[in-house]
């Protein structure tokens, strides 16, 4: 047994002073969890690959937390991406990556969990690894390294990523995680562990449910580089099916509380996990199915003890579609009433575009009517029925006029450029529509009112009805840019962009197979990291990378795939039918809507695949 | 109404597990402190109302403090005791409750009352004629030094804002400086250092006290 190394707080001081937000790095946050390391039996490092003010506001990684420091047995520390000036200091002082807890080196935890949320924060992963003095190849890895682990939606379609991870964990970690934990424990405690345990463990691994372990499939091409056979050796299972949680497990309360301002500092509970819309666009909205809703009593019941262990003077219902959890009134209503003395803010993301949702948003805004956002996503009518976005052009009118009545004068407007079937029309009648709440916000308040309007890009996912389409031509968004710029020159609006460089990369990132782990490693070494920051990214490292090993991004972001393709993550299965999808991306090329399936089951695949006797399987306050 | 409003001094540490938060950090910090121990803050007015309560001095980022100094307005009172009893479970790791008194609610804001502070700074190595190298820089008249405010560097004189500055005899190697603390000139214990040319030499510094120009404290 090698001894644990820690890094010490003496070498720590001396780099410190010198970098930017030292207290990243301090730990020591309220409601941190330190154990004694020295008598856990398993050792878990849970990694964000991005900087810590972004991977603090992740819930899904402090749920991992709060469940895995409940075993005793067991313990979970975190560690983020160093920003570039700790990143130099730290490899001039020769200080490995640490765990933020007990500052212990990361190679010596038995596993790392990556949590992989976007494809720009991959390369991030890769240096974190290096960092930590591990190998980035799983490949590489010796008996004494730890398990790296990857999970969160990214593992989803984890093909690009396959060369660097043991193990993916798809679904819901609330179980997934734990098996595996315990399944590993065991392996350990029966025989040691080498090289060849860790062999005959990942093994073991592939068989539970929800695991992929990559290494365990053999990937065929054909000679135009589509994939010809993904063929799994041995005994792992042909097809990994996404792990889902019913009902949802208790919502961690103990919240971790960073010293600094992070993206957002906040009490949080999921009010509801998936979402009934079918928003054919939307990658979260399949995969997170079915939607499953907390009780009201549950909710303030945990509220409670959340502000009580935390103090935080804001909180965060999270959902999909807050407007659709089916107390959301009886919620706020109780929630207000219960918290007015404490000042506790309340802000609800999210929110359907209608007079419904002014209301609510009222409810918690009282007297500061800050801001209010909606996203109609697309201009006209035929082309949100296209994507399935059930908002017409009057209930975002109703809205705007609602809210401008109650008092906001202020609205935020979210759309999306290079949708599926966009012509220039499209486009008209996004800066038709901002024109119209522009003059309901005139009659309401009898002066100029102010829009912000902000445009994405549109980049279609794998796992959505838009899977098989390619990214829109980049030249053609813009032109259809330019074209909205010059249609919404108007007093009082404000238009927003994404930088659209990055576009093409996280279009082929997200649908790539397994060459791009070469790719990936090729722009690491080229210095490419914090990709996902305008100000580190730049698109000729990868661009090299990808001509280098002689793949064309094109390839993965651009193409349209015929329906008979092996889509590279199609050994995924996470409960909705490829049937459903391809029916889904045919019924929207038809401008043919689909209805929210609260008012009745569409038959998406996920009812049989989990075998649930209802669905969606309980509401809020149902018995 | 008023007659039913206290002000609260107290006296705490900011330690080494909290030393690189800012200022504005340690006042978030601070705020969820008091609202986990349920205290009976004063709202101000309006929108978005804040709770009452003002720190005497920004401690610069990566500076420990041993004896900080912050007030709190309370409604209804609270015994300084039971005060005690409620926030000291609630502090994180590094800051403490040293002491806490009632304080009159017509005195002047802390941060106006505080006129200059001590700092002790260790050095893990210390030049050889450190002595000498202090007896030089109080001997001078003038100590025209730099630095950064609102992202301009500015030229300033150091030397009036050193009152004390003694070598202190041990076998470590410490520095003793009573420094100028006001809102109007404060000196930097690194910019002293500075000043001494040991602006790379890896230090510590801590605030070991605030002084008052005020009789009645």
């Amino acid at each position: 047994m090698k001894t644990p190394a820690i890094v010490s707080r003496e070498a720590l001081d001396r780099i410190l002073p010198r970098v930017t937000q030292p207290a990243r790095y301090a730990g020591h946050e309220w409601n941190a969890i330190t154990k004694n390391w020295d008598a856990m039996d398993v050792r878990l490092a849970l990694l964000y690959p991005d900087a810590y003010e972004i991977g603090m506001s992740n819930l899904g990684l402090m749920i991992l937390y709060d469940l895995v420091n409940r075993q005793p047995d067991m313990v979970a520390e975190r560690a983020y991406a160093p920003w570039t000036d700790m990143e130099a200091a730290m490899r001039e002082a020769g200080i490995p990556l640490f765990s933020l807890e007990t500052r212990h080196a990361l190679r010596d935890f038995d596993l790392l969990g990556f949590s992989l949320q976007y494809e720009l924060t991959y390369t991030n992963v890769l240096n974190l690894l290096d960092l930590a003095g591990i190998p980035i190849r799983a490949e590489q890895r010796s008996a004494d390294d730890p398990l790296i682990i990857g999970g969160g939606s990214g593992a989803y379609s984890p093909e690009p990523m396959a060369d660097f991870f043991d193990l993916f964990v798809i679904g819901e970690g609330e179980v997934a995680l734990l098996q595996l934990l315990r399944a590993y424990q065991a392996a350990k405690r029966r025989e040691g562990w080498s090289l060849e345990a860790k062999r005959r463990f990942l093994e073991q691994a592939a068989r539970l449910p929800g695991v992929y372990v990559p290494s365990l499939y053999r990937v065929t091409y054909h000679d135009d580089g589509r994939v010809a056979q993904f063929a799994p050796l041995g005994s792992a299972p042909a097809r990994i099916q996404r792990q889902m949680v019913t009902p949802l497990p208790p919502a961690p309360t103990r919240l971790i509380m960073p010293f600094i301002d992070t993206v957002h500092d906040r009490a949080v509970i999921e009010l509801q996990r998936g979402c009934t819309n079918g928003c054919r666009f939307c990658q979260a909205g399949m995969i997170y199915r079915p939607i499953r809703e907390r009780a009201v009593d549950e909710v303030v019941q945990t509220v409670d003890e959340m502000i009580a262990a935390t103090g935080y003077e804001e909180l965060g219902l999270l959902s999909l579609s807050s407007s659709d959890y089916s107390r959301i009134e009886e919620l706020l209503k109780r929630l207000r009433e219960r918290y007015a003395p404490e000042q506790l803010a309340i802000s609800l993301p999210s929110l359907r575009t209608d007079a419904f949702s002014v209301s609510l948003a009222e409810m918690i805004q009282e007297g500061r009517k800050s801001g209010l956002t909606f996203a109609p996503e697309a201009g006209s009518q035929r082309l949100r029925d296209v994507i399935n976005k059930n908002v017409t052009a009057e209930d975002l009118l109703n809205a705007a006029r609602t809210a401008f009545e109650r008092g906001w004068q202020h609205l935020k407007l979210y759309f999306m450029m290079g949708l599926p079937t966009e012509t220039d029309e499209d486009i008209d009648a996004i800066a038709d529509l901002v024109r119209q709440v522009l003059r309901v916000g005139r009659e309401a308040r009898g002066r100029r009112v102010e829009v912000n309007v902000s445009v994405a890009t549109f980049v279609p996912k794998p796992h959505t009805p838009f899977q098989w389409l390619p990214l829109a031509d980049l030249e053609v968004v813009a032109d259809r840019q330019q074209r909205l710029r010059q249609a919404l020159r108007l007093p009082g609006v404000k238009l927003n962009w994404h930088a659209p460089e990055a576009t093409l990369l996280e279009a082929a990132l997200c649908r790539g197979d397994r060459r791009l782990s070469r790719v990936i490693e090729r722009a690491w070494r080229q210095g490419a990291r914090f990709d996902a920051w305008q100000e580190h990214f730049d698109y000729q490292t990868w661009a090299g990378a990808f001509e280098a090993e002689g793949l064309d991004p094109q390839f993965y972001g651009s193409r349209l795939r015929a329906s008979d393709e092996v889509l590279p993550w199609d050994h995924i299965a996470c409960g909705v039918d490829r049937a459903f999808l391809w029916a889904e991306y045919h019924s929207a090329l038809r401008a043919e809507t689909t209805p929210d399936c609260r008012g009745g089951c569409q038959d998406c695949g996920l009812r049989a695949c989990y075998e649930l006797a209802d669905c969606p399987p309980e509401l809020a306050g149902q018995p | 109404m008023s007659e039913n409003i206290q002000r609260l001094r107290a006296t705490y540490t900011k330690g080494e597990a909290v030393k690189y938060i800012s200022h504005l950090d340690l006042a978030r910090t601070v705020e969820r402190v008091f609202r986990r121990a349920r205290l009976p803050l004063v709202y101000s007015q309006g929108f978005s109302p804040r709770p009452k309560f003002a720190f005497a001095s920004a401690l610069p980022v990566g500076a420990t403090g041993r004896a900080e100094l912050l007030d709190v307005w309370l409604s209804p009172p609270l015994a300084p005791l039971e005060f005690a009893k409620r926030v000291a479970p609630q502090l994180p790791a590094g800051i403490e409750l040293v002491e806490v008194r009632e304080v009159d609610l017509r005195l002047p804001a802390l941060q106006a009352s505080v006129s200059h502070a001590d700092y002790l700074v260790t050095l893990e190595d210390a030049p050889v004629d450190l002595g000498a190298r202090i007896a030089d820089l109080l001997a001078r008249d003038a100590i025209p030094m730099e630095r950064q405010r609102k992202g301009e560097l500015r030229a300033y004189d150091l030397r009036p804002l050193i009152l004390e500055l003694d070598l202190i005899p041990g076998p470590g190697a410490q520095i003793g400086m009573k420094l100028a603390n006001s809102s109007s000139a404060t000196g930097r214990a690194d910019q002293v250092l500075a000043a001494l040319g040991l602006a790379d030499a890896p230090y510590a510094v801590e605030r070991t006290r605030l002084y008052f120009d005020l009789a009645d404290q």
